[in-house]
């Protein structure tokens, strides 16, 4: 337990361990330590910022859906609205259109009656001249009754 | 244990006694065959044993750590990275907490005191028997008579070990003093200093009582840095000494001294760090 050269020699291999331990240990576990720290940091920071960025583009998101939706409604009450209006202008059509066939229908009846009583007139007045000859037996001037025949259908 | 059935007193000495290497004024160069002789050799001579476990350990260490920064990864790191960084991370948190200075040296000097004392302490757990008892195999091998061959494992149980030591940290603080204040800042610390006087006549006498109170103050320093480690290490030493001489119940009181032990090397490691970072501090805070 006496103190001899131990003593200088502990003391030089303390200082050569401390240069070493500062030179070649120290920094290098130490920088790794503080790039870790700032690339922790820096993910931390981009997990924030994306999560800031999510929030945007959901509510960006809803907007839109909300916009396109009221679109959406707006459309099909256009439509809607073009719907009725084409039955509308469909009835009408068909309603005009109707009451043209009728009027025409009326027409052509009309003109059928005329001729069916022009026809009738034509007929009763040979039917006429016929059951006068029949009675008269034919000695009648036909030009002469004719005439009268003629006025007595056109009473008709 | 020696060849021929040592009594208790001379295995205990046995134990405690270095290998020590050194001019003796009548054998010459060589090793030490007692204490006698290694007392005879004076201060010119050298702890093998001491040297040769404690560069071995601080070799470790700085190989072990030095491995670990030479691939250090700024990723996930992996098992010995983490554990490297866990104590480099320890040891920085403890010297931003009590040095406030700026300073490069300081925190690797506290990595290597802690790291480097808590490995010399270590060898306090291996059984005492069993490094000495091949050593002495190994010197009877060279033909040496076994009784003779000295060989004391952990390091911190030599007083020159720690005293080596804490001296190193005596300079820094000197070093840190003289260039944080200035070589006449570091007397003045010294001389006007705890009493103070206004009357520089006054001034003059205090001086010799402030530099004895204040020259006590920064002796004490190493002094108890190294005896303190040295007085816990040596005493566990001695004790697991004793314990390895009462027959078979040695290894249940073995297994709980070391348990405790356990404690004791690492809070002594601790403390030498701390204290050392606390002294290195007060060397650079002005008063």
């Amino acid at each position: 337990m006496n103190l001899n050269l131990t003593l200088i020699g502990q003391a030089i291999a303390f200082a050569v361990f401390v240069w070493f331990c500062m030179k070649f240990v120290w920094p290098p576990v130490m920088q790794a330590l503080q790039e870790r720290q700032k690339k922790i940091a820096d993910g931390l920071d981009a997990a924030s910022r994306a999560t800031r960025d999510l929030e945007l583009a959901q509510e960006q998101a809803a907007e839109q859906l909300k916009e396109s939706k009221e679109q959406a409604a707006q459309i099909i009450e256009q439509a809607h609205k073009r719907a009725n209006q084409m039955i509308e202008e469909a009835r009408d059509n068909a309603r005009l259109e109707g009451e043209r066939m009728i009027e025409s229908a009326r027409g052509e009846i009309e003109q059928e009656t005329q001729r069916a009583k022009e026809e009738l007139r034509t007929q009763v007045a040979t039917l006429a001249i016929q059951g006068a000859e029949r009675i008269l037996d034919s000695s009648i001037d036909e030009a002469k009754h004719r005439e009268l025949v003629d006025k007595l259908a056109a009473e008709l | 244990m020696a060849g021929n059935n040592p009594t208790s007193t001379e295995y205990i000495q046995h134990h405690l006694q270095n290998m020590t290497f050194g001019l003796h004024p009548e054998h010459g160069l060589g090793l030490a065959h007692s204490a006698q002789e290694a007392q005879e050799m004076g201060f010119w001579a050298i702890h093998l044993d001491t040297m040769g476990w404690s560069i071995g350990l601080g070799i470790l260490f700085l190989w072990l750590f030095r491995m670990v920064a030479k691939s250090a990864t700024t990723g996930v790191p992996s098992g010995l990275q983490n554990f490297v960084e866990m104590m480099v991370e320890f040891v920085d948190n403890s010297v931003r907490e009590t040095f406030h200075g700026k300073s490069k040296l300081i925190a690797p000097l506290s990595l290597t005191i802690f790291c480097w004392i808590f490995l010399m302490n270590l060898m306090d757990l291996v059984p005492v028997d069993f490094l000495p008892m091949l050593a002495q195999k190994i010197g009877a091998w060279f033909g040496a008579d076994p009784a003779h061959v000295y060989f004391k494992v952990v390091p911190t149980t030599d007083v020159n070990a720690t005293l080596g030591m804490s001296l190193a940290v005596f300079a820094l603080i000197i070093f840190y003093s003289i260039r944080e204040k200035g070589f006449s800042g570091f007397i003045a610390e010294l001389t006007l200093h705890p009493f103070n006087a206004s009357n520089p006549f006054v001034q003059a006498l205090l001086i010799p009582a402030n530099f004895l109170l204040e020259a006590v103050t920064l002796l004490a320093k190493p002094v108890s840095l190294a005896l303190r480690l040295f007085g816990n290490l040596y005493a566990g030493e001695l004790i697991f000494i004793l314990i390895a001489m009462i027959g078979l119940w040695q290894l249940p009181l073995h297994f709980a001294w070391a348990t405790f032990h356990l404690l004791i090397i690492t809070l002594q490691a601790f403390i030498f760090m701390m204290l050392t970072i606390v002294y290195l501090s007060m060397a650079t805070e002005k008063h």
